[in-house]
């Protein structure tokens, strides 16, 4: 061989092998970007992008650049269901973030699970989740870690002795949250006044509220999501009615104030991630947000962009082989020892409890912030 | 608790016959059921918004801006979908699959430019305070949707019974093709019909978005589930029965809520209305569907 075509073949394998050095890491995500859950599905993605790009401007995770496809699930179990098809079969991702509503999880999650490829929900915090299958993870901690704790934040700090309780009753996240509350009360032995329910779509919550008021409760118990939470609050006040509102996930949202202003004040809401939460990870997530967004985050925003943060901690620890099979099972093998502190403060995985002699996935352990809506702005309970 | 809740029926109830209101007008005098009506109302929110939040008009100008934007729309899907029907002499299906099709695109459309959240008038738009007798509360809002709701019934049901233009509209109502014979402008009556109904759409637009604070892109599609259910139960095409049916769906409604259980809202009011129809299959009103059969 020429000293020529040594040369040519020494680049070639130089640029082959920095080439495969640094291939890109395909990850699914897997959200509503249109359809009525696109707030939340819009929200979520934006945490990704800020993350990834972060991570990427910093070199990448061992050198390999994260690349995200995003597609849209609409909110719809049909959707996610073809859109994780698309991204574990054609994508050839390494696993797949979403999707954003715990309805379309159940019916997408067994996919992923079935191809043995991590699913990550950021938003999903429904019951059973991740009895889904031992590949399934998600960050958002559930319900019913957070609204014991805040009912009891309430009745000390109200002198609660009974309530009432509203809630969507078409909706897995508002259902499964009333189901928490319900029990929580019970066991705390606060008697519920009056339970009263709503459909998605309904904007006039007036005779309920009328009913509620006639009970006499000291407070209004409310799993809801923000909007139809903040014009339940308005047109309570509009009713004449004084009371507090306790609530959970659902009201932690701008979108609360933006509609109710300070006809929330004295709302009571447990959540991981509180914009007023003062650490250094929290801070400079929200400053980065606002710069690239122009937007402030809400809790779906702050719980994607962790979920990034705990892949690419993982991701560091697995050496990519470019077999797919084996870089997602030592992806998986990876997730659950992650430990980070993020914008939504110290976290680490917990393994959920077997159901039905079936293998389950992995839940969040992390601690409950309260807040106190005062002035328009959550703030924290102290 | 019984007055409080009859105050919410009269609001919530005056929304669904104002909607209906122009619903059944297309079908009295089109027979066509226009499922766009849905998306033109949700439309006429997002103009009054615009119009008060982006160019500081007052609420009153704003609302009949938007009525007006409403009304032309309601040419356009007339011009554009249900005239070339007409004239292809389509089957009755025909329109109004075309028009779920303009609801889908208009619904579509608007996500993509207002964006899929929730919006609402800014604070002070209408006062805000609320008149107590007692225990009892009342907003001005819903004092306005109950008066505007009625005032407009009234002003169409003296067009329909007074004026040339009535007479006209109700000989097409009978048969358009006498009417033509006849010299009535059949055509240009039906853009005026589209105009008239797409307008009061918007109008229920705006004081729903006003009265509720949900300005969606998604909100018309409920409401046009609720307004098909008041014109087939007032009769179809009729309306002075859209509006009791309207009204009728309103109490319905609250009163399952206040008496029996809000977890069956629905199921109550429409097993009521499905009640009232194995009576009277035509409706409270049906001459329509009587005389055309």
């Amino acid at each position: 061989m020429s000293y020529r075509l040594k040369l040519l073949a020494a680049a070639t394998f130089l640029a082959y092998s920095t080439m495969s050095q640094a291939a890109d890491i395909k990850i699914g995500v897997a959200e509503a970007l249109t359809g009525p859950a696109a707030k939340y599905g819009v929200a979520i993605k934006n945490g990704f992008t800020l993350a990834a790009d972060q991570i990427n401007a910093k070199g990448g995770v061992n050198g390999n650049k994260i690349q995200l496809i995003a597609e849209d699930e609409q909110g719809k179990k049909e959707e996610a269901i073809n859109v994780f098809k698309k991204l574990l079969f054609q994508e050839k991702v390494l696993m797949i973030f979403g999707p954003t509503l715990s309805n379309s999880a159940f019916a997408a999650d067994p996919i992923a699970n079935a191809t043995k490829t991590v699913v990550f929900g950021t938003s999903n915090t429904a019951d059973g989740i991740t009895n889904m299958g031992p590949f399934t993870f998600r960050n958002s901690v559930m319900e019913a870690d957070v609204l014991p704790v805040t009912t009891r934040a309430a009745v000390k700090q109200f002198n609660i002795k009974k309530v009432a309780i509203l809630y969507g009753n078409d909706d897995a996240f508002t259902k499964s949250g009333y189901d928490v509350f319900k029990s929580a009360l019970a066991e705390q032995k606060i008697p519920v006044t009056d339970t009263e329910t709503y459909a998605k779509g309904d904007v006039d919550f007036k005779a309920q509220l009328t009913k509620i008021k006639a009970s006499n409760p000291d407070a209004i118990v409310c799993s809801c999501l923000a909007e139809e939470a903040a014009n339940i609050i308005l047109q309570t006040r509009s009713l004449g009615m004084k009371q507090p509102f306790v609530g959970g996930n659902g009201f932690n949202s701008p979108k609360l104030f933006e509609i109710a202003k300070d006809a929330a004040d004295n709302t009571l809401m447990g959540s991981p991630w509180s914009a007023e939460n003062p650490s250094a990870a929290n801070k400079s997530f929200m400053a980065d947000y606002k710069a690239k967004f122009g937007s402030d985050p809400d809790q779906f925003a702050a719980q994607a962009f962790d979920a990034m943060h705990i892949v690419a901690e993982a991701l560091k620890k697995v050496s990519l082989s470019g077999n797919l099979e084996k870089d997602r099972l030592a992806l998986r093998d990876a997730l659950p020892a992650v430990k980070i502190e993020g914008a939504t403060g110290k976290f680490a995985f917990r393994r959920a409890a077997p159901k039905d002699g079936k293998e389950a996935g992995y839940d969040a352990q992390q601690d409950a912030i309260v807040n106190i809506a005062k002035g328009g702005k959550f703030v924290l309970l102290k | 608790m019984l007055a409080q809740q009859l105050i919410n029926a009269l609001t919530l109830g005056s929304v669904y016959a104002l909607f209906a209101l122009g619903f059944t007008l297309v079908f009295g005098v089109l027979g066509v059921i226009n499922l766009s009506h849905g998306a033109i109302f949700m439309l006429g929110s997002y103009m009054a918004l615009l119009l008060v939040s982006s160019f500081q008009m007052s609420l009153w100008m704003a609302m009949l801006l938007s009525m007006l934007a409403c009304g032309l729309l309601g040419v356009v899907v007339d011009f554009l979908v249900l005239r070339p029907l007409r004239q292809r002499n389509a089957p009755h299906l025909a329109p109004m699959i075309a028009t779920i099709g303009v609801a889908i695109m208009i619904t579509n459309i608007s996500q993509g430019i207002f964006g899929a959240e929730n919006k609402r008038f800014p604070f002070g738009t209408i006062p805000e305070e609320s008149f107590s007798l007692g225990n009892l509360h009342l907003t001005a809002v819903q004092m306005a949707i109950v008066v505007i709701a009625f005032i407009l019934m009234l002003v169409l049901l003296q067009v329909m019974r007074r004026t040339q233009i009535g007479r006209a509209l109700r000989a097409i109502a009978e048969s358009p093709k006498a009417a033509y014979l006849l010299g009535i402008n059949v055509e240009g009556l039906f853009f005026l019909t589209s105009f008239a109904a797409a307008a009061l759409g918007g109008a229920a637009g705006v004081l729903v978005g006003l009265s509720f604070n949900a300005i969606s892109p998604f909100m018309g599609q409920p409401m046009l589930h609720k307004g098909i259910a008041v014109i087939i139960l007032g009769g179809m095409g009729d309306i002075r029965g859209a509006m009791i049916g309207g009204l009728f769906l309103g109490f319905a409604e609250v009163m399952s809520v206040a008496y029996i259980s809000s977890d069956f809202r629905d199921a109550v009011a429409f097993g009521l209305l499905f009640i009232i129809l194995l009576v009277r299959p035509s409706g409270m009103f049906g001459r329509v569907l009587e005389r055309k059969a």
